[in-house]
């Protein structure tokens, strides 16, 4: 691997990581390496690890195969669900074609429905998710997590021990708690990075293979933003925290515009940040499957209902984080955030006493001008 | 030494500017916005521009188009000063625009403190207004002498495609274009009040925008809003001189 030794370098290289992967992906799979394809961070990760298979992020943020997918889908659904479904469909993306199961959960309508198409033309796997956090939900995902792993085992001709689970759960936890402190050295005042900068690396490390490396390589960019914090550099910015739908590629024009009009994102509260990436699976629990249910269906998305765990984890990064603002982002036709948005803004602005803006958006380009008006005026407002 | 300011407000439809010298805004001037907003700005720009301006804003969706500009300010922060500056301590403003609208809530000192803005769509602006005109051969002028008829007719479209066609049935119905008319400023002004009413607006209420100069606009958002809606001669130029005002801030 060739070395990189300046930090916007290193933020470009696990924003081009996708790209690289393709090639990573096709060299594994020349070996004999199974590769598990997942969209929601419900997925949990640790059983494809433990059986030596790589996993790999199917939910698509460009607009590109958006026109295929409504040949069988509604013009009005959420972007995230047809450019997927439309990147399955056309085989334009590498990791649909490399996937040799792709797993889904029950989350929204629109991705559940989606899977169910899907399916008659990829190898699919649905977990059921309930939507509620309770034990009887735990319960539930827990024989569902079993589930998933005796189709991986009957898939794959392979056997899944405890213990292997138990090293991977290690493996990913060591991998939070680095992700952890490379997003919490935004607490500082004034903070270290770039929102765009944060966001290339949550993005990138979904697409690296080698997870101990790949942890590896955060804890030394942590270190390496640590020992050139230049306090003068994001001095002076509002402080954003963004929270809502996904965000990738397309909705990156949110970042942009924030970071544009004098603020800088220091938190993500969404998919690719502190989201999933919070709370650790408890090692000590002598039933790995519960511990895995536990952790994993405790991710505030709000699919779940009620989804009181976004409340507290709001409640804490807006004060960790010193938050001037929270931006929404709502991708169109996303039921769930566009409704809880309702609690998130009281909650927010009453609760908080912090302003919030609410931002629907697609992945096209078209509403760009009026994303920047809208965050332009949002700041100057502050 | 400069004692002037020079707000420039680049909307959709027209460009607005005006001259203000920390009292009062001592010229204005208004163009269509046409294919070329750079060009339009620029020819504002060098009317209004003498040795005595300080300090020149843009703002609106052509904001960056000027080079001449000291600094941008988004349209809402402007029409909250301009509002201001124009009315006093207002509780909000709702401006319709040529291809948006907004509401937004004031402190008592002219500062944003939230706002909301339609800009997905053209129902709710002044294109519709404008489509309306032009299928029922009417002048802007003749807007408020239609409230003396009859009874305003339903429209039910939103879509101001769908709009276009429904007033077309009712003229092939035989209802009266006065009517129609008043149908159709209803329906706006619907649309507009319960997008404003999101927000707890208190007290006095501005309407700025190109159709802020006709009655029947301002009496139907009142009673819609249950507000008191205030307006102002210069409302159309509310953008251009918020603008203004914040550029003498500047200069100072």
């Amino acid at each position: 691997m060739e070395l990189i030794k300046e930090l916007p370098e290193i933020f470009d290289s696990f924003s081009e990581q996708r790209k690289k992967s393709f090639v990573e992906a096709y060299e594994l799979k020349q070996k004999g390496i199974p590769f598990v394809g997942g969209f929601c961070t419900y997925l949990p990760k640790e059983l494809a690890y433990a059986m030596g298979a790589c996993m790999v992020g199917l939910c698509s943020k460009t607009g590109e195969t958006i026109p295929d997918a409504e040949k069988d889908l509604p013009r009005n659904l959420c972007p995230l669900i047809k450019s997927s479904y439309g990147f399955a469909k056309t085989d334009k993306c590498p990791f649909f074609y490399f996937s040799d199961l792709i797993v889904g959960e029950t989350t929204c309508d629109g991705k559940k429905k989606m899977y169910e198409m899907l399916g008659e033309f990829k190898n699919v796997h649905v977990m059921e998710l309930p939507n509620s956090q309770s034990k009887m939900g735990i319960e539930l995902f827990k024989g569902e997590i079993v589930r998933l792993k005796e189709e991986l085992e009957r898939q794959f001709g392979t056997t899944i021990t405890e213990e292997d689970i138990r090293r991977a759960i290690k493996v990913y936890n060591e991998q939070r708690v680095a992700l952890k402190e490379f997003y919490g050295l935004q607490k500082m005042d004034p903070p270290p990075m770039g929102g765009m900068d944060m966001h290339k690396v949550l993005d990138g490390v979904q697409f690296r293979f080698d997870i101990p490396a790949a942890t590896e390589d955060i804890k030394a960019l942590t270190q390496k933003i640590k020992d050139e914090y230049d306090p003068e550099k994001y001095k002076g910015r509002k402080r954003i925290l963004i929270t809502g739908s996904p965000i990738g590629c397309s909705t990156e024009k949110v970042v942009k515009a924030i970071e544009d009009n004098g603020g800088v994102v220091v938190c993500y509260e969404n998919c690719g940040g502190a989201r999933s990436v919070d709370e650790l699976v408890d090692e000590n629990d002598p039933d790995v499957y519960n511990a895995l249910s536990k952790r994993y269906i405790n991710i505030p998305c709000s699919c779940m209902s009620p989804n009181p765990g976004r409340l507290e984890l709001m409640d804490r990064l807006i004060d960790e984080y010193k938050v001037d603002a929270v931006v929404e982002v709502v991708l169109q036709a996303c039921h769930t955030f566009n409704v809880e948005s309702y609690k998130i803004k009281n909650f927010v602005t009453e609760k908080k006493n912090v302003p919030y803006l609410f931002l629907e958006t697609d992945y096209s380009s078209t509403d760009a001008g009026q994303v920047n008006t809208r965050i332009g005026a949002f700041i100057e407002m502050l | 030494m400069a004692v002037l300011s020079l707000g420039i407000d680049c909307g959709s439809t027209t460009v607005k500017g005006a001259l203000f010298d920390g009292e009062e805004i001592v010229k204005t001037m208004l163009l269509p916005t046409s294919a070329r907003p750079g060009r339009r700005m620029k020819e504002i720009y060098d009317a209004l521009y003498n040795e005595d301006v300080g300090y020149v804003v843009t703002t609106g969706y052509g904001r960056e188009l000027l080079k001449e500009s000291d600094k941008r300010v988004t349209e809402i922060t402007c029409h909250a000063q301009g509002a201001h500056f124009l009315a006093g301590s207002l509780g909000g403003l709702i401006d319709i625009g040529g291809q948006d609208s907004k509401a937004i809530l004031l402190e008592p000192n002219g500062h944003v403190k939230d706002f909301l803005m339609n800009d997905k769509c053209a129902a709710g602006t002044g294109r519709f207004i404008e489509m309306m005109c032009r299928i029922l051969e009417c002048s802007g002028d003749e807007l408020d002498t239609f409230k003396q008829t009859g009874e305003p007719v339903d429209i039910t479209s939103m879509c101001t495609v769908f709009a276009e066609s429904e007033i077309i049935s009712l003229l092939a119905q035989g209802a009266d274009r006065g009517d129609i008319a008043l149908g159709v400023i209803r329906s706006i002004c619907r649309r507009t009040a319960s997008f404003a009413l999101k927000l707890p607006m208190e007290g006095r209420v501005f309407f700025s925008g190109g159709l802020a100069r006709f009655n029947v606009f301002k009496e139907n958002l009142s009673n819609m809003l249950d507000r008191e809606v205030v307006t102002h001669p210069q409302s159309q130029l509310c953008g251009a001189i918020g603008a203004a005002v914040i550029g003498y801030r500047q200069i100072k």
